[in-house]
Order: structure tokens, then sequence, then C-alpha cells
């Protein structure tokens, strides 16, 4: 497991200060019957911070965000938004969200959706029509603030629920898979939208499966897998090693194995990829590998991506 | 605006913008145009000596066809509320409409109680608008009014609120469709066991009288729906009743006596009971 400084076992509700964590649980577990869909989330996300929640489909991230959100109950463990236990409803004045599942009343106009939101944040009405405003041109939907939301296609409601997340200036937002309908457009302006709000001191919740979006807007991540976190910290404190990829051909299946001692290696065809190799051993490896007989076509020392570390970790949990 | 009442304002806009209303206004309208035409003949027809039919006889047909539509009313009223509120919260559950809007400071019971109190006012507003429209017609057309139009209304009213309320209930746990048939079965259940129990009242058999009486308090429709009938009863056809025995009370279309009052008190108890059932049952459901 990567570093766990972050993660707490002190946790007592006496942090309700101002300064207390954006987040801050200690071994919240959820099943569902007899399924583990979180199994001891225990961790703190500081205020103004960008947090990457990482995992495969059904590894928990969505009961996670339930959980913390309070929409679903707990089967054990505590935890605290703000420094007011989940589920507080004073607290969610302060929180904005964008479900996975995004759909708003499709009889309704943009902008009727969005007002919506904000008598039932509450917001003061005489605030609604600048929150609205600014919530449109944020996610780029002031042209169509009028129209039904069911003549939206589904990157467009997506944007909608970004905007009804960010309405009311919140001190957190938990975005679930925010760019799963966007185009590569649409997640550009995403990623922005993320910069905007930790530049002004929000913290954001970012549960995603796009390694790469993750990679470039998260000050820290948290990997979870079968219910449990695997790893978590800061990017440079996951991303310390170098992967090498060895394009090779002549190499049996028993050679292959010989190369364990270069570390974790995931093999794509005639293509190898050592997800952490110090670089000073890649000649050590070339070596080992002409030795087996083989032709080295290509060597392919970069720095380890998310991608890597992500993949890496998976294969370390089943093994 | 206070949470209840703005789920309750975008119940009655979704039925609204959705063109529901639009229907039911223009199905309503259809109706009465035809029965207050159809109305309008018991008044000159003839009979084969070629006179036309005493008042009495006027009234009594009347009121007779009168309940007749009214059924068909409480009908489309049992058949809506049960379709309508079906899905009311399932459907919203599974599509994830809910998740962003309890992700705000709203407790489930507040999205039960402003989801019940929009349909609630739908139902009211069709309730009261189709029989003021109806009861219009049949005086234009016949001269004739049943003897307690607000009963009537209050009753017809009170039968959708309680389809309403076990598709509420059901739709805190199942589907839409799930929810609207089994509400449906329901009230027609509880129709037939009211007829049942009118037998056992006519054989004077007090278990299959029973079978009425149980009903009416698992399920108050049909004993609402008496109560509309004996609002529009006037005495000529009440007499007739009386004469009969309990051989001529033993019909769904026929009520000697409004209903008691502790079954109005029961039925009080009834909604408060399944709306704390509805919200107990959301709030225990995982989503």
């Amino acid at each position: 497991m990567a570093d766990l400084a972050e993660i707490s076992t002190a946790a007592t509700p006496d942090r309700v200060a101002a300064g207390s964590p954006a987040i801050h649980t200690v071994e919240l577990s959820k099943r569902f019957g007899g399924t583990v869909a979180l199994a001891g989330l225990s961790m703190i996300v500081p205020r103004g911070e960008v947090f990457g929640f990482l995992g495969p489909n059904g590894a928990g991230k969505t009961t996670s965000v339930k959980l913390l959100l309070g929409l679903i109950a707990p089967t054990s463990g505590e935890g605290w938004l703000l420094g007011q236990p989940i589920g507080d409803l004073k607290t969610r004045r302060r929180i904005g969200y964008l479900p996975e599942l995004f759909r708003y009343q499709s009889w309704l106009s943009a902008r009727e959706v969005l007002a919506v939101h904000c008598e039932l944040a509450p917001l003061p009405r005489s605030s609604w029509k600048d929150e609205i405003t600014t919530a449109l041109d944020t996610v780029g939907l002031t042209d169509r603030a009028a129209d039904r939301v069911g003549t939206f296609s589904k990157g467009m409601q997506q944007r909608l629920g970004l905007a009804v997340a960010l309405l009311g200036e919140p001190e957190l937002v938990f975005l679930d898979e925010p760019t799963s309908a966007l185009d590569p457009v649409g997640r550009h302006d995403v990623r922005e939208i993320i910069r905007g709000l930790a530049a002004r001191g929000t913290a954001v919740f970012l549960n995603s499966h796009l390694l790469s979006e993750v990679e470039q807007v998260c000050d820290r991540v948290a990997v979870v897998d079968h219910g449990r976190v695997i790893a978590s910290g800061t990017m440079d404190q996951l991303l310390s090693g170098t992967t090498v990829r060895v394009r090779a051909s002549g190499l049996a299946s028993g050679d292959r194995a010989k190369l364990a001692p270069f570390g974790h290696v995931l093999e794509e065809g005639d293509q190898l990829t050592f997800t952490n190799l110090n670089v000073e051993r890649v000649p050590e490896l070339v070596a080992a590998i002409v030795a087996m007989g083989a032709r080295v076509y290509e060597v392919a020392p970069r720095h380890q991506t998310l991608e890597d570390r992500f993949l890496e970790l998976l294969e370390e949990e089943d093994s | 605006m206070p949470p209840p009442l703005v789920i309750a304002r975008l119940t009655v806009q979704e039925a609204s913008r959705r063109r529901l209303l639009l229907a039911l206004v223009i199905l309503t309208l259809v109706v009465v145009g035809f029965s207050a035409w159809g109305f309008n003949k018991i008044t000159t027809v003839t009979r084969s000596d070629g006179t036309l039919l005493p008042p009495a006889a006027v009234t009594a047909i009347t009121s007779q066809l009168l309940i007749v539509i009214t059924f068909m009313y409480s009908g489309v009223l049992a058949l809506s509320a049960a379709v309508v509120a079906g899905p009311l919260i399932s459907s919203e559950v599974e599509s994830g409409l809910l998740l962003s809007m309890l992700a705000r400071p709203v407790r489930r019971s507040e999205i039960v109680i402003g989801k019940w109190l929009g349909l609630a006012v739908l139902v009211a507003i069709y309730a009261a608008g189709s029989a003021f429209l109806e009861i219009a017609a049949v005086d234009w057309a016949t001269g004739y009014v049943p003897p307690h139009p607000i009963e009537l209304v209050l009753f017809v009213g009170a039968e959708g609120l309680a389809l309403l309320s076990v598709g509420l209930l059901l739709s805190t746990r199942l589907s839409g469709i799930t929810g609207g048939v089994i509400a449906l079965v329901a009230w027609l259940m509880a129709w037939i066991a009211g007829v049942v129990g009118d037998i056992g009242v006519s054989l004077q058999n007090q278990a299959i009288e029973n079978v009425g009486t149980i009903s009416h308090l698992i399920l108050p429709t049909d004993g609402l729906w008496r109560g509309a009938v004996y609002a529009m009863e006037p005495d000529v056809v009440l007499a007739t009743l009386r004469a009969g025995g309990t051989i001529a009370q033993a019909n769904p279309f026929a009520a000697v006596d409004p209903p008691p009052v502790q079954f109005l008190a029961w039925v009080a108890i009834w909604f408060a009971l399944m709306l704390a059932l509805s919200v107990w049952s959301f709030r225990t459901r995982e989503i």
C-alpha cells in the first residue's frame, strides 16, 4: 500500500471547527445483503484539494459517494463532511453533487431545473438569477437555458448536472464520473472547471476511471478495489517509478518468467511493459533478454503513468 | 417555499407539462357533452301511450344514470391515480432523478409528502371540476341535482386519494408498472369484496358480510364509493330501496345509509397510516 500518512485513526466528532477537513471517514463500510460494497474506508481529504477516487467498475466508488452524501446509511463506521457527521442536512447546503446517473426533470427548462435546486439548496431568492446565469455560463449552456431538458443530448444533460453541482459556491463538490458523456472539448472544459473550483478553495471529490483526467487535475488520489482502498497518496508518491516498454521477439513463455526479478510486467503480444523499474537497470534487462536468444526491437523508458500504476496495483491485489 | 411544497409543485407541473391535465379536461368535456345530450333525452322520451315521463320517473332514471356515470369517473380517477402514483418514486429512483435532489437539505419524508400533496391537489381538482361540470350538465338537461353534491365530490375524491396512497406506497419499493397494476387490482378486488359483503347482508350471513367489512377496512375505496352513491340517491330511490328489503340493497350501485362516522374516522386514520408507511418504506430503501 502506498502512502498512508494521511489516513488517520484518530477520528472524533469534535472535529467540527472551521478548519476541519472536507472529508474524514473512519472504517466506513457498506453491505448490500451478502455483498460487501465497501469494506472499511478510512481517509481524509483536506479542504481545497482535488481528490481522485479511482477503481475498476464495481469497486465501490459510487457507493462511497452515496455514503458520504448520506444517501445511503453505512453498515458500520463513521464519517464527517466539513466537520459535521455525514447525512447532516444543514451541511448539504454547502455541498454540490453530480451523480453518475445524471437525470433532471425533462419537462423543465435548464433554467427551471437550476431554480428548483436554488430553492431546495436553499439559496436566497435574490441570488438565484446571478447563480443560475453564472452556472449556465460556466458549463456553456447559456444559449440553451430556456430549452426543455428533454431536448438535450446526454452531454448537455451532464453539463447541466455540473451546473447544478456548482450552484451556491459549495465548499465541497462530489463529481461522479463527470465526463462520461462528454466529448474531448467537454472533458477539457470540465478539467478547467475543476481547476477553477480548486483555485477558489473548493474541495473536489472526483470519482473517475478516466485516469489521464485524474492525473491532470488531482492533488491526491486513492485507488479502491473490492471495496477497499489499496493505495493512496499524492501523484508524486504514487508515480515514483519508471515504466520501461520493451518490444522483443523470440521469447519463450518460460524465458518470460525468468524476467520476474525486473519487477511487475504486463504482456501484450511481443510487447513487455515493466511497470516499475529503475532506469539504471535497463541495460541489465536488455542484456538478459538478448541472452535468452530474443531479438530486441525497441526499448522505451518513461515516467510511470497513473494507468501503469493503477494496473500494477490491481494485478498485485488480484495476485 | 418548504421542500414538500416544492416537490408538490413539481408534481403538478409535471402532470401539466406532460399534458395529463389537458387530456383529462378534454375527455371530461367530451363525456359531459355526450351525457348532457343523453340526459336531455330522458325528459323528451315518450311512453307507449305517447305521454312524457312523470317528474318522479325522470328523477329516478336520472339519478341511476348519474350513479353509473359517476362510477365511470371514479374508475378514471382510480386508474389515473394508480397509473400516475405507481411510478412516482420508483421511476425517479431508477432514473437517478432523485439523487441530486436528495443530496440537498431535503428529507426523504418530505419527498413522499410532497409527491402525495401534489397528486392530492390533482385528484381534488379533477374530482371537483368533473363533478361540477357533470352536475351542471345534468341540471341543465333535466333539472335534477343530486341531494348531496358536496359529499359526492368528497367521497369520489377520497376514493381517488386512497388509490393514490396505495400507488405511492407501492412505488417506494416496486417498479411503476408493478405498483400500478397491484393498485388497480386491489381497487377491483375491494369493489368485488363489497358486493360479496352485500350478498352476506341480503342472506343475513355474518361470515360473508364480514368479507365486505374487512375489505372496507383494508382498502376503503368501496366504502367511500358507497358514500358517493348515497350522496346521489334522491328520496324516491331511497324509499324504493328500503321497501325492497335486504335483497334490493345487495347492489354495488345502491346505499340506503350514509357511511357510519366510525368508518369515516377509520378512513382518516388509514390515510395517516398509509402515508407513514410510505415514509418509512422510502426511508429504509437503498437508492
